[in-house]
């Protein structure tokens, strides 16, 4: 048991972030439950293929609900915080830009790095807590050896959310609290039902928080038509990698690379008569690529925007294991700097689908060393 | 752990005398005021004697009140109620949501609503009134006091001009009764809203005036009870709670009980102002209620100040509140022009009856120091503090 002292639980309303609670203040710490109010789940809702109910949503009012009435029963004090303006600026706007220019975002990434591990944690610290405990499944430690913080994957690899806190600084780690990280989600309910706990049964959330229904193309429809702004006019010729042209689409904001189903190609067959992927997608002139499976095959990838965790800046060839999207085996490669803040990583093996837009992470065994933004 | 609440124009607490007064109604004095036998005669009699203490409250005739749940069903009975498809209804842009909102839903159902500005000290201009006026308007809605500032609104020359041009006037009082005399010739108002639980009633009471010869149409249809303005059997011990909240505050204009509420406030308001730098007030050339001060203080996060103090045991508000509880950027200080910075700098101390010396000395001393913390954390401040300290 660590020395009691004022800790701030970021409260989702979730199995995960409730049982953090409901330990430390069994630990006998000071809290003070803070629950981000991010998204009107409600704003778009009765918009084409926006639904109505939006039942079991992060930040949605039954999960403040659950949240608020936790911290009774913990007899904790609990506020809500507004940062509906800064997560619409810094995740959702991002999240729309990049879709209309032709790549695949990850909102969890920038909620973490400009809303939970930034807003949040000043408010933590104006309020008088110096740390933040969240139910992120991740492990922090001090290295004196190195002077660093650093990020390692927790005990349940399967509940594994290093992938998303990989922008996370020094100064932030020291200020984060992950006490789930030795935890598998099987007794983290467990010990939700022992400290009673009425929602340790409730299901894990799965999508995009602020995309009820969780078809993220009717999300842009509905959120630009809300906005008065016309859905900008990316359609453009599908083409094969040879440039032949192939087809037509009706927008680049409709494909990811990887993407197999909705090309409009009828059973056109590739090359070698297999199916046809989405090999690239080039938002300057609105064309996407496609191609068959053997072409989705990348020896490298290029990436920008770093963070360096466990290492204070790359200074020469390192081998590292990179996991190219969430729900990745990381694959090995040489990473080596390619550019002031570029970074180049030379798959041992090609990777299918590498996609830009998503986040290439870079591990050392279980340390996160660090990652950047996939270009 | 001490605890200080400075949050009265949100709720107040009952007052014993009238907690006391309700309390036989519950069970030994329960009863339907609409039922024939002696309970229900009872209960009526209950009812009746509350009208009238309500009525000498705002010198109007009994039959003039409508009892309902609270100032929101008020101000939307005298807003949907008063209006049809066609009208036009003028209010202005600092009213509480319950008159906003309702107005922004009058406008999606055939009335046109014009939401009048106000100036740099939350006043709406009664010139803007008179102009906004056009043939087909019906009526305009415009509050007495502000929740947020305290800004008191000049509503008799409202009044005048409604009564001059022949349309009627409604004035949302919720926060205006017991700091202000409210009199309904005096304001020459046709409609007026209170809500019980802002002057030390229950939450869950109110009523709406009615001037006679106004009609309104009801919002709920069910039994003639209000005399057929509001169906739904008596919320009988809240009524009688009412009724003895407005008899103690109409005497409490007697007993100087507002300038001591306004001392506490003039003190509050001035200590921490000494005592904090790049600080101010709102509203501070306006009229406004004895017991509301609206201060800001620059490069601080209003929402963490409120949960400082929170924790500290000082109850205040910033903003209003939404549904899950997190603060809103306030509509009324957005209206006012007040940068959005400050808007979000800003929190509102309102007091009553009931606050005490000792109250304030406390906030006194609380404020300024949350108000420290948050700024040692703000880098706008530490960057704003190390330019003031360039010399020229």
């Amino acid at each position: 048991m660590s020395t009691p002292e004022t800790i701030a639980v970021a409260m989702s309303g979730g199995v995960d972030s409730s049982t953090v609670a409901a330990m430390l203040n069994a630990e006998g710490h000071t809290l003070v439950g803070l629950t981000l109010q991010l998204w009107n789940q409600r704003r778009l809702a009765g918009r084409p293929g926006m639904p109505e109910s939006t039942e079991g949503r992060c930040c949605s009012l039954d999960d403040v609900y659950d949240a608020r009435r936790v911290a009774e029963h913990l007899d904790i004090p609990y506020y809500v915080v507004n940062q509906q303006d800064r997560f619409e600026q810094d995740v959702v706007q991002p999240f729309v830009r990049e879709y209309l220019s032709g790549r695949t975002p990850v909102p969890c990434t920038l909620c973490n790095n400009h809303l939970k591990f930034a807003q949040l944690l000043d408010t933590a610290r104006q309020i008088g807590a110096e740390r933040i405990a969240t139910g992120h499944y991740a492990r922090n430690e001090y290295d004196p050896a190195r002077g660093r913080w650093i990020l390692k994957r927790p005990a349940d690899t399967n509940k594994d959310q290093t992938y998303f806190l990989f922008g996370l600084t020094q100064e932030q780690l020291s200020r984060s609290l992950f006490p789930l990280g030795n935890y598998h989600k099987p007794d983290v309910r467990a010990l939700a039902q022992q400290q009673g706990l009425a929602l340790a049964n409730k299901p894990d959330s799965q999508e995009i928080c602020f995309i009820p229904g969780g078809d993220y193309k009717q999300f842009l429809d509905a959120y630009l038509a809300e906005r008065g702004e016309e859905m900008p006019d990316t359609s453009g010729e599908l083409v094969t990698t040879s440039g032949e042209v192939v087809g037509h689409h009706q927008g680049i904001h409709n494909y990811t690379v990887g993407q197999r189903k909705g090309l409009g190609l009828g059973n056109t067959p590739g090359a070698a008569g297999s199916p046809l992927y989405v090999i690239g997608i080039n938002g300057a002139d609105r064309r996407v690529v496609v191609g068959g499976g053997e072409e989705l095959l990348a020896p490298t990838l290029r990436a920008n925007r770093l963070n360096w965790i466990a290492i204070p800046a790359l200074d020469g060839p390192l081998r590292v294991q990179v996991k190219i999207r969430h729900r990745h085996a990381p694959a090995w490669a040489t990473l080596e700097m390619s550019g002031s803040d570029e970074a180049t990583a030379t798959f041992n093996e090609p990777q299918r689908a590498v996609t830009p837009g998503q986040a290439a992470v870079f591990y050392n065994g279980d340390e996160v060393v660090g990652g950047g933004w996939i270009v | 752990m001490r605890r200080v609440y400075m949050d009265a124009n949100a709720t107040t607490p009952m007052l014993p005398e009238v907690f006391e007064a309700m309390q036989p109604y519950f069970m030994e004095r329960f009863g339907n005021a609409s039922s024939v036998h002696s309970f229900g005669q009872r209960a009526r009699g209950a009812v009746e004697q509350a009208r009238m203490s309500v009525a000498a409250f705002l010198h109007c005739r009994p039959a003039e009140i409508v009892f309902t749940s609270g100032g929101t069903e008020s101000d939307n009975l005298a807003l949907f109620g008063a209006t049809k498809a066609g009208d036009h209804v003028i209010t202005t842009s600092i009213e509480h949501h319950a008159v906003i909102h309702a107005g922004e839903r009058l406008a999606a159902c055939g009335r046109e609503v014009t939401f009048l500005p106000v100036d740099g000290n939350c006043l709406v201009d009664p010139e803007d009134v008179r102009r906004a006026i056009r043939p087909n308007t019906r009526l305009i809605s415009v509050m007495m006091a502000n929740n947020e500032t305290g800004a008191i609104q000049p509503v008799e020359e409202i009044g005048a001009i409604a009564a001059e041009r022949g349309v009627q006037f409604h004035t949302d009082a919720v926060q205006a009764a017991s700091k202000l005399k409210l009199d309904v010739e005096k304001i020459g108002c046709h409609l007026l809203s209170i809500s019980g639980h802002k002057i030390h009633a229950p939450q869950g009471i109110g009523i709406l005036f009615v001037r006679k010869d106004t009609r309104i149409e009801p919002l709920f249809y069910g039994g003639t009870h209000e005399r057929q303005r509001r169906a739904g059997t008596e919320n009988l011990a809240g009524i009688v709670a009412l009724g003895k909240a407005a008899e103690i505050a109409r005497h409490g204009f007697d007993t100087g009980a507002l300038d001591k509420m306004a001392a506490l406030r003039d003190r509050l308001e001035r200590e921490i102002l000494a005592r904090v730098e790049e600080a101010g007030a709102h509203s501070t050339h306006a009229p406004r209620v004895a017991n509301t001060t609206n201060l800001w203080f620059d490069h601080v996060e209003g929402e963490a100040l409120v949960i400082s103090l929170d924790l500290k045991g000082l109850a205040v508000s910033g903003g209003s509140a939404c549904a899950s509880g997190a603060s809103e950027p306030s509509h009324v200080l957005t209206a006012m022009h007040v940068p959005a910075e400050r808007a979000r700098a800003s929190l509102r101390f309102s007091l009553s009856k009931l606050t005490t010396d000792e109250d304030v000395d406390f906030a006194i001393e609380v404020v300024p120091q949350a108000v420290a913390k948050l700024r040692e954390l703000s880098p706008y401040y530490r960057d704003s503090a190390r330019a003031a300290s360039i010399p020229a």
